[in-house]
């Protein structure tokens, strides 16, 4: 099995894949429907597009289980499909890379509960760890190599996911990435330079930024984490741009080139692990893939 | 901080003023202590809802909109706020105070996603309007149905996702066939939205966050009922 280490010891940095939601979209998932359901129902096109970002270059993908704990089912009243769906998901990606032959890292994808802890929210601590503690055991009963916790906006939150996690397995290692779209914070009004001090303490074997309002906000998160001077690899994923509604349909409108631009500016900013996020698609990727290999 | 203080020796305009540091704050406590205090000295309801809580849940959103205040603090304000709107509420109907105004506000159709739209809500019940808050996954007919109850001056449609957006020009298409659209505000918000989707599917206006949310309101509402802003 890769680690992140490995990797990066290899080829100084690695590319990930991009979105799987607006990914499925196109292949026929319906609004509102919860892509990890597809694990279930429609594996082979969850399959079909680990094999495409496969293709692209990516060595680390992430399974289709973003909103797949119990808060986020429980909206489609899929509650009791937590263990199915994650178990499922990691199977998939699991067998698709290890068909491919590649050097590529499963990693078990993990998004927030929706909910907002107390005492601001109504969610309890313990209730969310437990969550992501139940979400964590189907990822790694599955065969994921780590837990990529993302999309975060509250540190007590990914303190939960951290914990829960934690509470399966000491060993596999966890990668967290928060989303910073308010005013160069999260929406819970984390700094990149508090997510990065926090984010160490839990000793991850990454972090950075994901998703938010496109590619020059996680450059300027990039930079400022950076400037703290430390050894973890930093995380730069982030979404092709803002979407634009074109006649009642959503469009992200940055251009694989635009983001393979994103890619080699992240990559100078301080970033190791670099790919995309909402809107991006497998050519997104490709173009990220080529332009940081003519780099080194 | 403000427990030190004997709020019974502090003169009705600096009592006012610690309702606002204390909303700010988030001590829903002490904000009912200073409303009780005010009520005692016969303060009409109505005065206390607006240079009170009012005034001070417009700093908060001033802040929240600037980027000085962000979410958690904006919650525990919003419930500090509602701490002293439980008391004030019944108050407010018994005296017959003027109202400012109504929303019924829902995410659309297929939309899981309600912190922002609560957020709009509890800003919008901040400002003095009374909210009626319909969650997540709120489809035509349940829009329908809470306007014909409620009678409200505004709608409020909110979507996080690209793929659910389009679902709110379906509610202001209907709002339309049933001759209601003309009487009604209808402002829209949510991430993946702009002022030229707002325009697209026929909405009075896109409010980019809480705080211009509750702006947005105010002024329109004072349009429509042909005051001076």
């Amino acid at each position: 099995m890769p680690t992140i280490q490995a990797l990066l010891n290899r080829g100084d940095y690695i590319v990930t894949d991009g979105a799987m939601g607006t990914v499925l979209f196109a292949s026929g998932l319906e609004q509102g429907d919860p892509p990890e359901l597809w694990n279930i129902n429609y594996p082979d096109r969850v399959a079909a597009v680990h094999q495409a970002y496969l293709e692209a270059g990516a060595q680390v993908l992430l399974t289709n289980t973003f909103g797949g704990n119990r808060y986020r089912l429980a909206l489609h009243n899929a509650q009791d499909r937590v263990e199915q769906a994650n178990q499922t998901a990691a199977v998939i990606l699991r067998k698709a890379v290890d068909q491919s032959k590649k050097e590529v890292i499963v990693a078990g994808d993990m998004g927030p509960s929706g909910e907002v802890l107390t005492p601001y929210g109504e969610l309890a601590f313990q209730d969310a760890k437990d969550g992501f503690a139940e979400q964590a055991a189907a990822l790694i009963a599955g065969g994921v190599d780590l837990i990529w916790i993302e999309t975060m906006s509250d540190l007590e939150e990914v303190r939960a996911a951290v914990e829960g996690t934690r509470e399966i397995s000491d060993e596999i290692p966890i990668v967290t990435t928060m989303t910073f779209d308010t005013h160069g914070r999260t929406m819970m009004g984390v700094t990149p330079e508090q997510a990065f001090e926090t984010l160490i303490s839990f000793n991850v074997a990454a972090l950075g930024g994901n998703c938010g309002n496109g590619p020059e906000e996680i450059i300027e998160v990039i930079t400022k984490m950076t400037s703290l001077d430390q050894d973890t690899p930093l995380v730069a994923k982030a979404n092709a741009g803002i979407p634009e509604l074109v006649q009642g349909k959503a469009v992200y409108r940055a251009s694989p080139a635009t983001m393979a631009d994103y890619a080699v500016k992240s990559y100078q900013a301080g970033a190791r692990i670099i790919g995309a996020c909402c809107g991006s698609t497998p050519e997104h990727i490709t173009a990220i893939s080529g332009a940081l290999a003519k780099l080194t | 901080m403000s427990e030190d203080i004997d709020i019974t020796k502090l003169e009705t305009p600096e009592l006012l003023e610690l309702i606002q540091d204390d909303l700010y704050d988030g001590l829903a406590d002490e904000v009912v202590a200073s409303v009780n205090e005010l009520l005692a000295r016969d303060m009409t309801p109505y005065d206390l809802l607006n240079n009170g809580l009012v005034a001070g849940m417009e700093i908060v959103g001033n802040d929240f909109r600037d980027g000085i205040l962000f979410v958690p603090e904006v919650l525990m304000a919003a419930k500090s706020m509602k701490a002293g709107m439980r008391i004030l509420r019944p108050l407010l109907i018994e005296t017959g105070a003027p109202q400012t105004g109504t929303l019924v506000i829902g995410t659309v159709k297929g939309d899981i996603h309600d912190i922002g739209k609560n957020l709009v809500a509890m800003m919008m019940e901040g400002a003095g309007f009374t909210v009626i808050n319909l969650g997540i996954n709120t489809d035509v007919d349940a829009f329908l149905e809470a306007i014909g109850e409620h009678k409200p001056d505004i709608v409020g449609m909110s979507a996080m996702l690209t793929t659910t957006m389009p679902y709110m020009a379906v509610v202001i298409e209907a709002l339309e066939e049933q001759g209601l659209r003309d009487q009604l505000l209808v402002l829209v918000g949510g991430a993946p939205l702009n002022d030229a989707f707002a325009e697209e599917i026929r909405a009075d206006a896109y409010c980019r966050d809480a705080a211009v949310g509750v702006e947005t309101a105010k002024k329109l509402m004072a349009i429509k009922r042909g005051q001076p802003n």
